[in-house]
This record gives C-alpha cells, structure tokens and sequence, in this order.
C-alpha cells in the first residue's frame, strides 16, 4: 500500500501540514470558516514534534500489525479492504480512548467537542494524495509505495 | 452428523478476529459458530454505554451485519455447547446435535461471579455481562421508576455500570471489599481521584465492607441491602459486579489443561491436539508479573483470537503475551492505566527498593501522571485528566526499552517521540516513517 514516509531533515517545522489537514477535515474546506465558523471545530489529523533544530510532521503509520484494530471495543478502527488504510469510523466510535491507549506513536487524538470520537489520519480518504503531502513545501513528508 | 473443519465456540471478541484470521488463510474450509447468546457479535463493553442510552442496539454491533456472510460462516445461535469428546473431535449441543470437528476454537470468555447471598433471588438483582442483562436492567429501571442502587463490587464493571445508572439519574451506592475502588488498577491516588469524581455527581463509595443481605419487600422486589456491620441502605435495584472469572464448565471433564484459566501454549494451542483457546477464557503470560494469568481486557481478547485463528489455518504466529491495562472515562475524568501501577501490589516488601516512581499530581484539576520503572524499564503508568499520547508508554512497556537516559523527559507535557531514546524512535519507523 501507499504510506506516507517522514523525512525531518526537509522539515522545518512551518506547520502548513498542520493547516491543510485541519481545513481538508472542516465541513467548508475554506480555511477562515474552518479556523473561526464552525463547531465542532475539525481538529488536524497529525501533530508536529520539534525541538531545537528538530522537527517532522507525524501522522498515523497504519501499521501492518496495527494496536489500535485489536483495541478497539466497538469495531468502529478497521482497514479499508481497498486502500490498506486503518480508518475509525466516527459513527461508530464512542471515544473509549483504547486505540489511544495503545498507539507507540501517540497519533490519535480526542476530539471531544461534540460526540466523542477518536480522531485519526485517514490518508484523505486513500485515492489521492493526502493534502499534507501536496502542500509540504520541502517533500519533508513524501507518499510511497511501500 | 454435521461436520466442520472449524468450530468456534464464542460470538465475541476472540472468536471474531479469529474467525477473520482464518479467512485470511483459508478462503474455503467450512466454518461453524456456536454461541449460547442468540444476538449478532456485540461489543461487550459497550452493554454500559446501551444502557445509559448512549448507544442504541444497532450500533452495539461488534461488525457489520453482514459479517457471516461476508465470511461464509454457518452460525448456530442461542445453543450452548455442554461436552466435548476431545479424541473423538466431537462437540454436543444442550439440544443433543452433535458436531464433529477438524480444529476447535474454544473463546467462552468469563463468567460473573456470583456470591452466594441471602436474598439475592430477589426481582432487581442482576449481574451485568451480557446485552440481555443490560436489556434486563433497563427494562427494570423504567418499570419500577428506579432511584436509588447499590452496585456491589468496585472494579471495572461496577464503575462501568454506574457510570450508566447515573446517567439514568439514579443514586448509586458501591460498596466494595477493598479499602478502595478500582484496587486491582490503580494506586491509591488515582483511586481518590475517581472515588471524589463520583462523589461530585452525588454516587457514594463504601470502602472495607460488603453486603450480608439484599432485603425483600412486596412482590418479591428488592427494597435494601444489610452492609457487614448491620447498616441498611435503601435501594430499589442491586448489581452484582464482583468480578468475572474464565468460563471452564466446559473443559473441566476433559484431558484440556486448566489452572484458572485454560493454559494455552504460545501458538494459543491447549494441551489437545488441533484445540485452541483465546480470551478471557485463557490464562497466557502476564509481560509484566512474568507468569501466565487470566486478563480479562479486550485487545488481549482480540489479539489471541487473530493468532489463534491464525494457527488454525496453517500459520506459525506466536503470542508473546499481554499486559494488563484499561481506558476509563468516569465522572468525566479519562484515565489510562497500564502494568503495573503500584509496587505495593506485589507481595514481599525486599523487592520494593528496586523501582523508581515519577509522578505528578495536581489534586484541584484531577490531573495526575505516574510512571513506575524498575530496572530501568517502564513497567506500569497511569494517567488520569490528560490521556494523550499514552500509547507511546505503552510501546515502551510492550517492547522493554531502557528509559534511564531520559527519564526526565518522561512526565514532560511536550513528552513525545522526540523525548524517546533516539534508537528506540529509529526502531519504531524504521523505512516506513521517520528517518533519524
Ligand atoms: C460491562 C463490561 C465492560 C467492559 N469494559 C471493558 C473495557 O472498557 N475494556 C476492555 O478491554 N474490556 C472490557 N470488558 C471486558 C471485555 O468485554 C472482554 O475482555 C471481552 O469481551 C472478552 O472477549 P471473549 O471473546 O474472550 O469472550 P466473551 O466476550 O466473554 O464472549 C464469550 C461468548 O461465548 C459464549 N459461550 C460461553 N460458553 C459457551 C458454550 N458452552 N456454548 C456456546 N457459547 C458459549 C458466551 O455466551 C459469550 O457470548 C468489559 C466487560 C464488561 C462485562
């Protein structure tokens, strides 16, 4: 499958990954609306580490042998029989916050505006290619066949 | 007589990923479910969630409703499996049909304890474990306008159930035996946080006690419990949530190897040829205790089931072993714990030089954050109020990772895979993700 590979020495910690992962989640997809008008707000589905000098964008690995899919009590984390992607499914998922019990990566958040759900990468849905790979100015996040 | 190439017994977590696993292999080889409920495969921690109202039965569904189709399995609901013949690879039904199988999966989970009690035939005394006893209770609830509850019993279940009578609006009443709630998780701080959670909502906790006697009034209803020392407590409904132990009935009169749980070799195999066992039924290596035990959670419950499966089909997959941990959310206070969180538990005070706690704790938000270290290695947290990112401790727990380098990094609010030993980080993503 398609997976998104990490490189932290393009990175520079300019967060537009951040930004295009939150509008691209929003009802709108129009930045200000997404930012300022609308609740719940859609939370991005990756965090930036950094740390002096060290920075890189990090989102769901959609691990081969993946935690989450065993914790999860509801069966709302599941893989895309297509894509290869591990996807929650909001409807289903009641926020028990297991999968974030489990994730080595610590990639899924709370999102607890509204229904509690698990908030995770998607791959923006897995047939093109996620918006914070586009918009990456450096190539410091790259999707490949892996 | 029927024939199977597989047959399950169980409808739950361990039998599902099972069954799953085993059409990975095999897309053809005949399989037959029994399960003694008569409903679809349900989540079984979500019967709390059901009956507080917030989620309805359709979404209760573990899998979609297509599942055995999809998976071409042939079911056979609301049967219990009462005897095995081992030897004869032969499994009879309470109905007298009769099974023969190649391979067996034997996932029937626990069973509630029930302590013997005066009383306790009473009409509102229920256990809480299945989606019938969670239909159970709400119908009795609403028929009988319930006010007041006791829940006996202070573990998972009996925070998972009151946290759903409260949202039923019903003042609930834990007595438990221990000197507080959740002890077999938690340490003492993180009890205290949850215990003044549950107070806030008007919910009292009965510590150091147990109930002697549920007391009867007009037709037959329950109307109060008798505590140890004699107090009474008014209520219109009882719980019993004692505990959950393997469900063995059906293995005792056979050559399969039992300690508390069925004893299961690293393939989840049993000490029977082509008979395999996962979840709560079994009892397979604690990580942490370093000796097998029966833990009842549900990843571990899927992921033996998913080996299990596995295994049957043909594969060589190992379960290495599981630890003990569990994600509550109560009284709005979301808490993760994982291992072993309190030195104390462990019999035998010699020992209680060798571990490093660092914690933090900030009584007036209900923030508080442990991680316990021996050797070097994490081998407990908790966390309660923030729970994010907990799983990165719980990857350094799973695959022993030498902490002492950072340690002061571990309790930091910017804790992240930055803050991990550089190789462990390399390790964890190694051509898939971050490169260092
Ligand atoms: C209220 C509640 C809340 C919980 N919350 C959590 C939680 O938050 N996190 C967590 O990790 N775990 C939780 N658990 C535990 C979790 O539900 C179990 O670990 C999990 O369901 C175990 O799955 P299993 O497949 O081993 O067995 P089970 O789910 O116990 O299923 C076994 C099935 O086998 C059937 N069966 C048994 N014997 C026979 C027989 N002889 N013939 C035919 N059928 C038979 C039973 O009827 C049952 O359907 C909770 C449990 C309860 C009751």
């Amino acid at each position: 499958m398609k997976k998104i590979v990490i490189h932290e020495e393009y990175c520079m910690g300019c967060r537009l990954c951040e930004i295009h992962c939150l509008v691209e989640h929003s009802k709108s997809k129009e930045i200000i609306k997404a930012y300022k008008g609308e609740y719940p707000k859609a939370l991005p589905r990756l965090l930036v580490e950094e740390k002096g000098y060290i920075s890189f964008a990090l989102q769901c690995r959609h691990c081969e042998d993946a935690p989450c899919l065993d914790a999860c009590m509801t069966g709302a984390m599941h893989r895309d029989p297509k894509t290869g992607a591990v996807i929650c499914d909001e409807d289903k998922c009641v926020g028990c916050w297991m999968c974030i019990m489990v994730c080595p990566f610590g990639v899924i958040a709370r999102n607890t505006q509204g229904k509690k759900v698990a908030s995770k990468c998607d791959l923006c849905g897995g047939e093109k290619t996620p918006v914070c790979v586009k918009y990456c100015p450096n190539g410091a996040i790259v999707l490949e066949e892996i | 007589m029927e024939k199977t190439k597989y047959l399950i017994i169980g409808n739950s977590a361990a039998a599902i990923n099972a069954i799953e696993a085993i059409r990975e292999r095999d897309k053809n080889g005949s399989i037959f479910l029994v399960s003694e409920e008569t409903c679809h495969t349900y989540s079984r921690p979500l019967i709390s969630y059901y009956l507080g109202n917030k989620v309805d039965e359709a979404r209760m569904l573990y899998r979609p409703p297509s599942f055995y189709e999809d998976h071409d399995v042939r079911t056979c609901l609301g049967k219990r499996v009462v005897h095995l013949d081992v030897s004869a690879r032969e499994a009879f039904m309470d109905d007298q049909t009769r099974i023969l199988f190649d391979k067996l999966l034997i996932a029937t989970g626990g069973a509630p304890f029930v302590p013997e009690l005066p009383g306790a035939d009473s009409e509102g005394v229920f256990t809480f474990t299945t989606l019938d006893d969670a239909r159970h209770v709400k119908m009795f609830v609403s028929d009988h306008c319930v006010k007041k509850a006791v829940v006996i019993g202070g573990g998972l279940i009996g925070l998972k159930v009151t946290e759903a009578l409260i949202d039923l609006s019903i003042q609930v009443t834990i007595v438990e035996l221990s000197d507080r709630i959740l002890s077999a998780t938690f340490d003492r701080t993180a009890s205290g946080i949850i215990e003044r959670g549950l107070m806030k909502t008007g919910c009292s906790c009965i510590t150091c006690n147990t109930v002697e006697k549920i007391l009867k009034g007009k037709k037959n209803l329950v109307n109060g419990v008798v505590l140890k020392e004699g107090t009474k407590i008014d209520c219109g409904l009882v719980i019993m949530a004692i505990g959950v132990r393997p469900r063995l009935d059906l293995v005792r009169d056979t050559v399969i190897k039992i300690n508390r749980g069925i004893m299961v070799d690293e393939y989840l195999k049993t000490s029977a040829e082509d008979i395999y066992a996962a979840g709560d039924v079994v009892e397979t290596y604690d990580l942490i205790a370093g000796s097998p035990r029966p833990i009842a959670i549900l990843p571990n419950a899927a992921q033996q089931g998913r080996i299990a499966g596995t295994n049957m089909a043909g594969g060589d997959k190992k379960y290495t072993g599981g630890i003990a941990m569990n994600s509550i959310e109560i009284a709005g206070i979301p808490t993760i714990s994982v291992g072993l969180t309190d030195p104390a538990m462990i019999p035998g005070k010699e020992t209680q030089n060798d571990f490093e706690i660092l914690q933090e704790y900030n009584e007036r938000d209900s923030l508080y954050k442990k991680v316990v270290i021996q050797g070097g290695r994490i081998i407990g947290i908790i966390l309660a109020g923030k729970i994010d990112r907990a799983g990165i401790y719980t990857g350094l727990i799973k695959d022993r990772i030498d902490v002492s380098q950072v340690k002061d990094r571990l309790l930091k609010d910017d804790f992240g895979l930055l803050s991990l030993p550089k190789e462990y980080r390399k390790h964890l993503v190694t051509g898939h993700g971050i490169e260092v």
